[in-house]
């Protein structure tokens, strides 16, 4: 294992301690439901109770006799302003007070404005609702059925829940590798419906002007300029008249990309009252309402050599939506990046087909760290493959060792198309091995077998794509993923770098000073890094995806060395030398042969702004901007290994060790790396044993408050055990790629081939997430639960 | 109804609705938003707040319940200008990503500190196990809490609900 310190570059970069501490350690962050403006109101929403139901009549008059009700909104006074549905981001649309029909328990149903947040529940409880029952669908597996109930019936000529088809792949050279391999295996798996669960719910402060005509929301974020422009779009309301602002936000995990109903309602709320109005759901409205994730219902299949050369690889998916597609993603493909599902291996063909469906369960699909499905491809590959080691009877980390790709096959085209930009697979993995003492743990194994006890070691290997991304692959709702970066040097040497994407919790302030820093001879103190206020940056689709230090992390490098270029002119007036004789070392421009004689950017900003006779090229300061499109995404990737032990009596795991070498490219703040590896780590532990939000047999959500819906704590967790390799991505500007969401997207299969690996003596195969205790021991009984539907038998 | 509550030393009185909870009383009456609300039911711990001299969840205490006792949030970890070292281990060991459930761990920890200066991982584990983080991954709150133990003896003398005299009131009726 190389340690991280020998690849950073000396100065800036580093693990400097985090800006942002300062005001969240002293509790003076300032969150959404922290702003309190004069004269605001607050909003509530109205849910439905049922998952598919026809609005026979809804009746506001006690609620609109309320002392403090200001406005009470239904479906059909937005259908009077054209604003009862709202275009999602996977081109569907998506009720923002229901008119018809209700589709999914919890759907937005009525919005009351009061004048302080008790009132405003009371109110609610005053609305009567006369619903007509459905037959719901809650089982995708049976949304196709010919007698199923068709519940887009709200879509012209819609006569069935199918969303899309969608495949991927060369289906006939893949079908011909199967047919002549010697071994095929195959598995169906869920990859269940989970929710990410920030802390901080989401919630809005929208203040509507009718002065100025302008309309400012404070709202949780993670994409300030595309709601803009879609609040734009949406509400017919000019874009250069709103502003969205997105102030410290408490966690997002993908759960803050979309535009959620109740943000609008609040919008409609401030309009019509001329107050600003706050909405901030409680926890149960996020899990039952907002973006969900996964809900892939996954059949693979896997072709080798009887010697374990790996051939090929199938999948077929059933995609479950939800009742509308809101899939926050911003791809081309309707299933995201999923066909980036041969992972990190070096296989002749593969082919995949998607289908999604609609259900009566709340609308999503992508969110939760997943970039974009490549979660549920990393899972799917590394559990065939450590099936596939299974039927040969060789070891997990053996076989994949095998497989892996070599170093020289990069740049690779992967048999789906992706171009994975750089890598050394077997590097990472022989790390993480050493990191574990793997070979004494397989020994420790057999020990303990031989006991009767039963301990696990899981594998997983994963290769990520993030930084969306180019424009010929994606865009959301028709914008380009670029990311604009303004850099202001003021005379005195200090900047201002202003970023178009926000921050969650990955500490940009502090990271991209860093950036800054380090291209222009300053420390991190001396920059300071502006963000999540549309009327203070510049345009750029936002955080997630992994996205920030990959897309607008480029930006305000080429915004920094821009400026320096410019500094290089200016520079060579001040020290009367022609420009070519000076060269950027050491945090200055100097005169090659000379380097005494050097201009630090501090001075030669000052000189830019003074009477200095200005040089062509230089129209008086270092002011800089940049739009950076990324020519491709970034291919993070590592090697996980978990050690479980697993109680048979009681299904009971316990997570023994975790160790992880992750591989991002150069780090910029290690520290902070290493904290997003830690909570991914810790996100994998919760959906591989813990998390999941199954619905009964009426579509009533069994997972609607932190009661029922189990977040992992301090004392499931392991301390985890972290290493480092570092392969520069070739073609972003200081090598970096992304890591937000590598842990996630990685570690889900190393849990779980680990819990597996314990109980192949009892001969289990494989079992669904979450492995809870239930479905532990389910599982050794030979009967397998089903962790997205309730036991209804 | 009318209550009288310490908060961080100072002396409030309100009228408040009965239902008020206390996480409400202290953000939206008092206006002090380092206290957050999670989930409603006592699981996440975004809440917590000392009540006298215990950690509980304010958001199911109702306000009506710390008539005549004592608060701690975290704008009162800070004494004369110097951060608890809680708060300092937290910033120097990444102990906070988004910052949400930061106040809350903070106020477990200083508790468990009080009465265990020496804790061990496993007992800083079980401390925290019934707060919610879901940036960290727990590992640098449980070094945080550790680098504090470590680094306690310039607070020694520190004393967090010993100035509820009413001296600091602002508006004691």
């Amino acid at each position: 294992m190389s340690p991280v310190s020998d690849h950073l570059p000396n100065g800036p970069y580093g693990p400097v301690p985090r800006k942002e501490d300062a005001r969240f350690v002293r509790g003076r962050g300032t969150f959404v439901d922290d702003i309190k403006l004069p004269g605001m109101l607050h909003g509530a929403v109205l849910r439905s109770p049922l998952a598919h139901a026809r609005i026979v009549s809804i009746d506001t008059a006690a609620a609109e006799a309320h002392p403090s009700v200001e406005a009470v909104i239904t479906g059909d006074m937005l259908a009077g302003r054209n604003l009862a549905w709202m275009p999602t981001l996977s081109a569907d649309v998506q009720a923002v007070l229901a008119t018809d029909k209700v589709r999914f328990q919890g759907q937005e149903v009525a919005f009351v404005v009061a004048r302080d947040r008790y009132s405003a529940r009371d109110a609610i409880e005053l609305i009567t609702v006369e619903y007509e029952p459905l037959p719901p669908v809650i089982d995708a597996r049976t949304a196709l059925d010919p007698d199923a109930a068709v519940i887009r019936d709200d879509l012209p000529g819609k006569a069935d829940n199918r969303i899309f088809d969608w495949a991927a792949g060369d289906r006939e050279a893949t079908d011909a590798v199967f047919a002549a391999a010697d071994v095929v295996v195959d598995c169906d798996m869920l990859y269940p419906r989970v929710h990410p669960a920030p802390l901080e719910t989401c919630g809005v402060v929208a203040d509507m002007d009718h002065v100025s005509g302008r309309l400012t929301v404070w709202a949780t974020t993670q994409a300030p300029h595309a709601h803009r422009t879609l609040y734009a779009l949406i509400t017919g309301l000019p874009e250069h008249k709103i502003r969205v602002v997105s102030p410290d936000v408490g966690g997002g995990f993908g759960n803050k990309v979309p535009i959620y109903p109740g943000y609008l309602c609040a919008i409609v709320g401030s309009i019509l009252t001329g107050r600003p109005v706050k909405w901030v759901e409680d926890r149960s409205e996020n899990l039952m309402s907002t973006s969900f994730a996964r809900d892939y219902h996954m059949h693979g299949e896997i072709a080798a050599t009887r010697d374990g050369k790996i051939l090929g690889l199938r999948a077929k998916v059933l995609a479950d939506h939800g009742a509308f597609n809101g899939a926050a993603q911003p791809t081309k493909f309707p299933a995201g990046f999923f066909h980036i599902f041969t992972g990190s291996y070096d296989l002749q063909a593969a082919y995949c087909e998607v289908t999604g469906v609609y259900t009566n369960k709340a609308p999503g699909g992508v969110a939760y760290s997943c970039s974009f499905r490549i979660t549920e491809a990393v899972y799917l590959v590394e559990r065939m493959v450590d099936l596939l080691a299974r039927e040969l009877g060789m070891d997990a980390a053996g076989l994949r060792m095998q497989n892996l790709l070599r170093p020289e096959q990069f740049p690779y085209t992967c048999p789906t198309g992706w171009v994975y930009d750089s890598g050394d697979y077997p590097r990472a993995l022989r790390a993480a091995m050493d990191l574990a003492g793997y070979e004494d743990l397989r020994r420790e194994q057999t020990a303990r077998r031989e006991r009767g006890e039963y301990m696990g070691i899981g594998v997983s290997f994963f290769t990520e794509g993030v930084g969306a991304g180019p424009r010929k692959q994606m865009d959301i709702l028709g914008l380009g993923m670029a990311d604009g970066a303004d850099l202001r040097i003021y005379p005195t040497g200090k900047a201002v770098l202003s970023v178009s994407c926000q921050t969650q919790g990955q500490g940009h302030e502090t990271t991209f000073a860093q950036i800054v820093a380090a291209e222009l001879g300053l420390s991190p103190d001396d920059v300071e890094v502006v963000h999540g206020d549309t009327d203070r940056t510049p345009f750029g689709l936002g955080t997630y995806g992994s996205r920030s230090t990959a897309v607008s992390g480029a930006a305000a490098v080429v915004a920094a060395r821009k400026a320096r270029e410019r500094a290089r002119i200016v520079a060579a007036a001040m020290m009367e030398v022609s420009a070519d004789d000076l060269e950027w070392t050491e945090g200055a421009w100097r005169v090659r042969g000379d380097p005494e004689q050097a201009a630090s950017i501090a001075a030669i900003a000052m000189a830019a702004h003074s009477g200095l006779d200005l040089p062509d090229g230089v129209e008086g300061h270092l002011d800089t901007e940049t739009v950076y499109n990324p020519p491709n995404l970034t291919f993070p990737f590592g090697a996980y290994i978990c050690v479980t032990d697993v109680d048979p009596g009681t299904g009971q795991v316990a997570v023994r060790r975790f160790i992880a070498v992750d591989d991002c490219g150069v780090r910029i703040n290690p520290m902070i790396v290493e904290g997003q590896v830690h909570g991914g780590l810790a996100d994998g532990i919760g959906m591989a044993l813990m998390q999941a939000i199954a619905f009964d047999a009426d579509g009533n959500c069994l997972g609607g408050s932190f009661m029922d819906y189990l977040l992992p704590s301090a004392v499931e967790c392991p301390s985890w055990e972290l290493g480092a390799t570092v392969t520069p991505s070739p073609h972003h500007p200081i090598g970096a790629k992304g890591i937000g969401e590598s842990a996630t997207v990685g570690s889900p299969a190393a849990v779980v081939n680990s819990v597996i690996d314990a109980l192949a003596p009892l001969g289990v195969r494989h079992a669904d997430m979450p492995l809870t205790p239930a479905a532990v021991w389910s599982a050794i009984q030979g009967r397998p639960l089903r962790s997205d539907l309730a036991i209804t038998d | 109804m009318q209550i009288a509550v310490s908060v961080n030393g100072t002396e409030y009185s309100r009228v408040i609705e009965p239902r008020l909870l206390l996480i409400h009383f202290i953000r939206d009456d008092l206006g002090l938003t380092g206290s957050h609300w999670g989930c409603d039911t006592s699981n996440c711990g975004a809440c917590v707040v000392w009540l006298d001299d215990l950690p509980v969840k304010s958001c199911t205490v109702l306000a009506a319940m710390a008539d005549g006792r004592r608060v701690l949030t975290v704008e009162g970890l800070e004494r004369r200008g110097e951060l608890d070292p809680v708060q300092q281990g937290f910033a120097h060991c990444h102990g906070l990503q988004c910052g949400f459930c930061t106040p809350g761990m903070m106020l477990t920890a200083r508790w468990l500190l009080d009465r265990n200066p020496d804790p061990s991982e496993q007992e800083i584990r079980e401390a925290i196990s019934g707060q919610i983080c879901r940036c960290t991954g727990y590992e640098n709150i449980v070094r945080s809490v550790r680098w504090a133990a470590e680094h306690e003896s310039a607070a020694a003398d520190r004393d967090h609900h010993g100035l509820g005299d009413g001296s600091e009131g602002d508006d004691l009726a």
